[in-house]
């Protein structure tokens, strides 16, 4: 059984079209909020919604997603309550959802049953930023079962077998991390990332996408050159940052985040 | 029998290497390093030198009379690694990390801190190799513990404020984290406990073991017998793992871990990981954690800020598991009773982090027996806290 995420890629294979992958965190800053930008954001093309489950301490997150899980956790917003989210999006769209979440999270709330509570909400693909391959056997294993597609980060740093290892246990998409460093909006972009996701996709077949410092939609444009997709989420929340507490708040993101839509 | 910890870094359940992607290569890195280095004599040789003749190695084992007397007659000697350089066992461990930083041509270091300890023992060995240093600090502690601010400052380091959650040492692990994946080419991360990822916990609890290698020998020669009970402060758990692992085989001796019971155990205001946390990952490694139903990380709290952290290195959460060391707790107020004691009837200021294993021991000496003999780490000295102390006296 294909899942959505990667029915939504051999879509835009067919188009020669590249994804956009516009990411979030669940309850920043508050629920409601985060279904208006969701379903939203599917209406104007974002191809994948990635949701993030907030957490005490995101150690490969720079200030901006940080401050968004710390506006979330006020709410005190927990995994139950992103998957039922997802479930109630579900009523009213098909836009392929991932989570991202940090470990400790799914590991207490008990490996196979964050699989199966996910999938039958509607997730479609998990990404774990503290969790590299060598520790992820059992999730990898349930979420075959259900066909969750799990996404794991490549980093300029890991070498050709780590690549191979790496390809090998994604599934739905490679997850290319742009440059060393945290999330969070960068003026410039390292100039071999063009370089580098070339030499990834020699190595693999399964769709690259590139996230982490991008911020612009000229730099988005300049990745969808040669990555399968493209990654904004700081850039997202700052926006949302900008706005909080204020009506305008859904049509002013939403229209920053069409911005990049219309640049790939 | 497997080896522990196997070569993912598990002490059975319990290690591993929870990190980003960026990092892993990094890991290898330094695995292979430490493993070449802890086999190669030159840098043995290199490492006993600077432990000897810059640190002050080997600290005395000094059998505490009037304390022993103080508390009912049992026979109580401390390992005094206050008497170390920087003032507390935090230094075995970064010059030996420094050198490996050295072997790697790694021109950056960083740490994170707490107490400040293992901060200035960072920028002790940046100064002394001729290495950049930057160390992540918690605003709190950086109020709390002020003197070792300024000394790592006079020493040439940059202290980095970390204003985030906590605002104390799990924090100041986050962004030294955040650091070391931005900066990991040029940089080689200093962990001050037997926490973190694999080789972390076994190389700091290597470094460390120092203390426990020269207790055993001193006691051995002083009594002739090995001691019946060793007692360590326990915070994220290296100057007890330090001193506890080279006793591992000697079934007979029992290991006693004090965590931090803060405010006490029922105010959640503690750092009673072992005692009250369930098993969760935290900075890159599975162990016990203070955690809510939900996953989030709790904030702990001590007195001493050395303590105040809610995870703890997971070799202890395998001793816990396997039963081979007792983990109990003193609080706030009776470590500043036992910091009071020892003061008073032996003339030594320890730390607040290690006056938790003094007044353990005050509470249950008594009860121990008269010839029973009673190692204690005296982790650290206390000329840091008496600002604190000022507080409470």
């Amino acid at each position: 059984m294909m899942n959505r995420i990667e029915q939504k890629f051999k879509e835009l294979r067919q188009q020669k079209k590249k994804a956009f992958i516009a990411f979030i965190t669940a309850g920043d800053p508050n629920l409601s909020t985060t279904k208006r930008l969701a379903l939203e954001f599917s209406q104007v093309g974002v191809d994948i919604l990635e949701l993030g489950v907030p957490f005490s301490d995101p150690l490969a997150d720079g200030p901006t997603i940080q401050a968004a899980s710390q506006r979330a956790l006020k709410n005190k917003v927990n995994l139950k309550d992103v998957l039922g989210l997802v479930k109630s999006l579900r009523q009213k769209t098909q836009t392929p959802i991932a989570l991202l979440t940090y470990y400790n999270i799914i590991f207490r709330f008990g490996i196979k049953d964050f699989v199966k509570e996910a999938k039958a909400s509607g997730v479609d693909g998990v990404i774990v930023p503290d969790l590299p391959v060598e520790e992820a056997g059992e999730l990898i294993k349930a979420a075959k079962k259900k066909s969750l597609a799990t996404i794991f980060l490549l980093a300029p740093t890991s070498d050709k077998q780590r690549i191979k290892k790496i390809s090998a246990s994604s599934s739905g998409f490679i997850y290319y991390v742009s440059l060393t460093g945290t999330t969070g909006v960068r003026k410039s972009l390292p100039r071999e990332l063009i370089k580098q996701v070339r030499r990834i996709k020699r190595i693999t077949s399964k769709p690259v996408c590139v996230g982490f410092g991008v911020s612009e939609p000229a730099q988005a444009r300049w990745i969808a050159r040669v990555a399968d997709g493209v990654i904004v989420g700081s850039a997202i929340i700052k926006r949302i940052e900008n706005n909080l507490g204020q009506s305008g708040l859904v049509p002013k993101v939403t229209k920053f985040v069409r911005g990049f839509r219309e640049a790939i | 029998m497997s080896k522990i910890p196997d070569n993912q870094g598990y002490f059975k359940e319990f290690g591993g290497k929870f990190v980003p992607e960026t990092l892993m290569h990094a890991l290898a890195e330094l695995q292979k390093e430490y493993f070449c280095a802890r086999r190669d004599k030159k840098f043995n040789k290199e490492l006993k030198y600077y432990l000897g003749q810059y640190a002050g190695r080997p600290t005395s084992l000094y059998f505490a009379r009037r304390l022993s007397k103080a508390l009912g007659g049992i026979k109580i000697y401390l390992k005094r690694e206050d008497l170390l350089h920087t003032g507390a066992h935090k230094i075995n461990n970064t010059l030996g990390q420094a050198l490996l930083a050295l072997r790697m041509k790694k021109p950056r270091i960083i740490a994170e801190t707490g107490a400040g300890q293992h901060g200035v023992a960072t920028a002790t060995v940046a100064a002394l190799f001729g290495l950049q240093c930057d160390v992540y600090m918690g605003t709190e502690d950086i109020e709390r513990q002020a003197l070792n601010v300024f000394r790592m400052k006079l020493l040439g380091a940059r202290v980095v404020p970390v204003h985030s959650g906590s605002k104390t040492l799990k924090d100041a692990c986050n962004e030294a984290i955040r650091d070391w994946v931005t900066n990991v080419r040029q940089t080689h991360y200093i962990i001050g406990s037997v926490v973190g990822p694999h080789p972390y916990p076994l190389m700091v609890r290597d470094f460390q073991a120092v203390i426990g290698q020269e207790a055993r020998r001193q006691i051995l020669q002083l009594e002739k017998r090995l001691p019946n009970y060793l007692v360590a402060c326990v915070g994220g758990g290296s100057n007890s793992l330090g001193l506890f692992h080279p006793f591992f085989k000697d079934k007979k001796v029992k290991f006693i871990g004090v965590e931090a019971a803060g405010l006490g155990l029922v105010s959640k205001k503690h750092a009673a990981t072992l005692v009250k946390g369930k098993p969760g990952i935290l900075h890159g490694s599975k162990s016990y954690l203070l955690q809510d139903k939900d996953g989030q990380v709790n904030i702990a709290h001590s007195i001493a800020a050395g303590l105040d952290y809610p995870g703890v290195g997971p070799e202890h959460s395998y001793y816990k598991k396997i039963g081979r060391a007792k983990y109990v707790v003193a609080s706030d107020k009776e470590a500043l009773a036992g910091f009071k004691l020892l003061s008073q009837v032996e003339g030594i200021i320890p730390a607040l982090e290690s006056a938790h294993a003094i007044a353990y021991l005050k509470k249950v000496a008594p009860r121990l027996g008269r010839n029973k003999i009673v190692v204690v780490c005296l982790s650290g000295r206390g000329d840091k806290d008496v600002d604190i102390i000022k507080r409470y006296i």
